[in-house]
């Protein structure tokens, strides 16, 4: 009794002082910046005189009505069609690599090595690729004799969203392969050799059998894929700088500029409230879809 | 017979693997290629050619003093050290209380965890950024170990699924031979969870080593250089000297890459939980 007693009290200590600096770092570094977020984005405010000044939905409207945000949001849009091809990619390199195959450990090892790279230096790397001078792209081109395709990529507006949106197939197809893999390795075996038993070829396996099973994980693929483009940053940020002219601008790269480089800091929590709530609309949206595909 | 059959087939599928791999490799192979030249070695050679010699260590030897890459590796390895240390206590404990104990706000604290999941980190910043000036954590290193030092979603729910295969019987053993619940934590649940903290170690070693945007914007200091920022200084003042960035560059990239081929299993056990549960 007196144990039992004890142990209920130690368990009241116990859960406040292992929880105490946990949440207390939770909520100064996400739950209050996430509140702030929501208030500066009411306010006018340059970032460090003392006074903010209410400005109700100025913001929002703001947000809203320029044109150069909704422009560099359409360029979210490229990073989403090389995105989806990403997926695909990866889904197709997890069937090729399910299958009995010599190395398939070092192949899986070298597709998704990418991923663990560190960003800034695949950034630069890549630069130097995509380099219309000196680049090892456009040497290949020229020792083609294709001259005219060897142009500055990274100042073409045309292209320079594209260059980037590769570069993210390039680091990130690993990741969704590796979740694919895992994925198809958790179908039961049996199902897969009931089907071919039944007579069916590998293909109609693959599309009938296997990929049913893995649609919550196909979802998961398509949703960080999706919320990795409309959160796109690094790359433009580090290679371009939105540059030429704002061509290669995303909605983050617009959102923190505005904030740290015109020191708007009520506009771009505006921004990042909406990016938000389009993250969560695409999550609703994705969920629908999803649940009605596979009913 | 029916092996045979398929053998075109499997060679089919090494020919497309080898495709991707070797696209994989390109850009790495031009750096490889072109960090051992000297300057005029690199102006009168094809990018693709070989170096006269792969023992020409100028031009590390080089970016090493010039981009202070030293500091840079340090700091990174303080940074590391520290907010993995406080992590992985931190993470242990949540998941200890969260997964052994019955309590009132425990589904409201795992509902904030979850919910502030959704809020990308980047958007959050300029709120951010003014509670690290207001704790005066601005421009010290404190800031890249004290924002990551706080448990994420991916780290609960990986240590959540380990703990519940932790029998409990094991705790009431304890129990009864008198141990206390601080006892049971350290002496059962933090051994046991070793898997899933070697795990998370990983996972935490290559995210922090990889962040740019952090220290960029919070440890703006000459002396507070990390990797990315330091080769993102190197590169603002000799981006056209492309034989000392592809050194640079393979100076940042590799000792992440050795880490990863070293403990590429805790690598993918990280991803695959974090991803699937």
């Amino acid at each position: 009794m007196v144990d039992s007693l004890s142990y209920s009290l130690q368990k009241r200590i116990l859960i406040v002082l292992f929880l105490l600096v946990p949440i207390v770092l939770l909520v100064l570094f996400s739950l209050y910046p996430a509140g702030y977020l929501v208030y500066l984005s009411f306010m006018s405010w340059d970032g460090f005189s003392p006074e903010k000044t209410w400005a109700g939905i100025a913001n929002y409207k703001e947000v809203f009505q320029t044109k150069e945000i909704w422009q560099a949001f359409g360029h979210n849009f490229v990073y989403l069609i090389w995105g989806l091809f990403q997926n695909a990619l990866g889904l197709f390199f997890a069937l090729l690599l399910n299958s009995r195959l010599k190395g398939r450990n070092a192949y899986r090892v070298m597709l998704f090595m990418p991923y663990i790279m560190n960003g800034v230096a695949v950034a630069y790397m890549f630069n130097y690729v995509f380099n219309s001078e000196y680049g090892s792209f456009n040497t290949l081109l020229r020792g083609m004799g294709l001259d005219s395709l060897a142009i500055s990529w990274f100042g073409s507006p045309k292209a320079v969203n594209h260059v980037l949106g590769f570069i993210t197939l390039w680091k990130f197809m690993g990741l969704n392969m590796v979740i694919y893999l895992a994925a198809l390795q958790s179908v039961p075996s049996e199902i897969v050799e009931a089907a071919k038993i039944d007579g069916a070829s590998r293909f109609q396996t693959s599309m009938r059998v296997v990929l049913p099973n893995i649609t919550q994980v196909i979802e998961l693929n398509l949703f960080l894929t999706i919320i990795g483009t409309l959160e796109m940053f690094d790359l433009p940020f580090i290679l371009t700088g939105g540059g030429p002219l704002g061509a290669s601008d995303t909605f983050l790269t617009k959102t923190i500029a505005t904030a740290f480089k015109f020191n708007n800091f009520g506009l771009a929590s505006a921004m990042s409230i909406t990016l938000i709530a389009l993250v969560v609309v695409v999550l609703g949206v994705q969920r629908l879809a999803t649940r009605r595909w596979s009913d | 017979m029916r092996e045979k059959a398929f053998a075109p087939l499997t060679l089919f599928k090494h020919f497309i693997l080898w495709i991707a791999v070797v696209l994989i490799v390109f850009p790495p192979y031009v750096l490889v290629m072109n960090a051992f030249k000297s300057k005029t070695e690199f102006a009168q050679t094809s990018v693709f050619k070989l170096p006269h010699s792969f023992l020409n260590f100028d031009n590390f030897v080089s970016v090493m003093t010039r981009a202070h890459l030293d500091r840079a590796y340090w700091n990174t390895l303080l940074i590391i050290v520290a907010a993995v240390i406080g992590n992985v206590a931190l993470g242990t404990m949540v998941a200890y209380v969260l997964g052994r104990f019955e309590f009132r706000l425990k589904k409201l604290i795992m509902g904030t965890y979850i919910a502030l999941s959704f809020v990308p980190m980047i958007t959050t910043q300029v709120a951010t950024f003014t509670v690290v000036k207001n704790l005066h954590l601005y421009n010290t290193l404190w800031a890249a170990i004290v924002l990551n030092l706080g448990t994420s979603v991916l780290q609960l729910f990986i240590y959540l699924q380990f703990l519940r295969n932790i029998p409990r019987e094991l705790d009431e053993a304890a129990m009864m031979e008198g141990a206390s619940l601080f006892r049971i934590y350290r002496t059962i649940i933090f051994p046991l969870l070793t898997p899933a903290t070697a795990t998370i170690i990983i996972i935490k070693t290559i995210n922090i080593y990889n962040d740019m945007f952090t220290p960029y914007l919070y440890m703006p200091a000459q002396k507070l250089t990390v990797v990315s920022t330091s080769l993102m200084n190197f590169s603002s003042e000799r981006s056209t000297e492309w034989e000392m960035m592809s050194a640079a560059i393979l100076m940042i990239m590799v000792p992440i890459i050795v880490l990863y081929l070293f403990f590429q299993k805790y690598v993918f056990a990280g991803i695959v939980n974090g991803a699937v549960k």
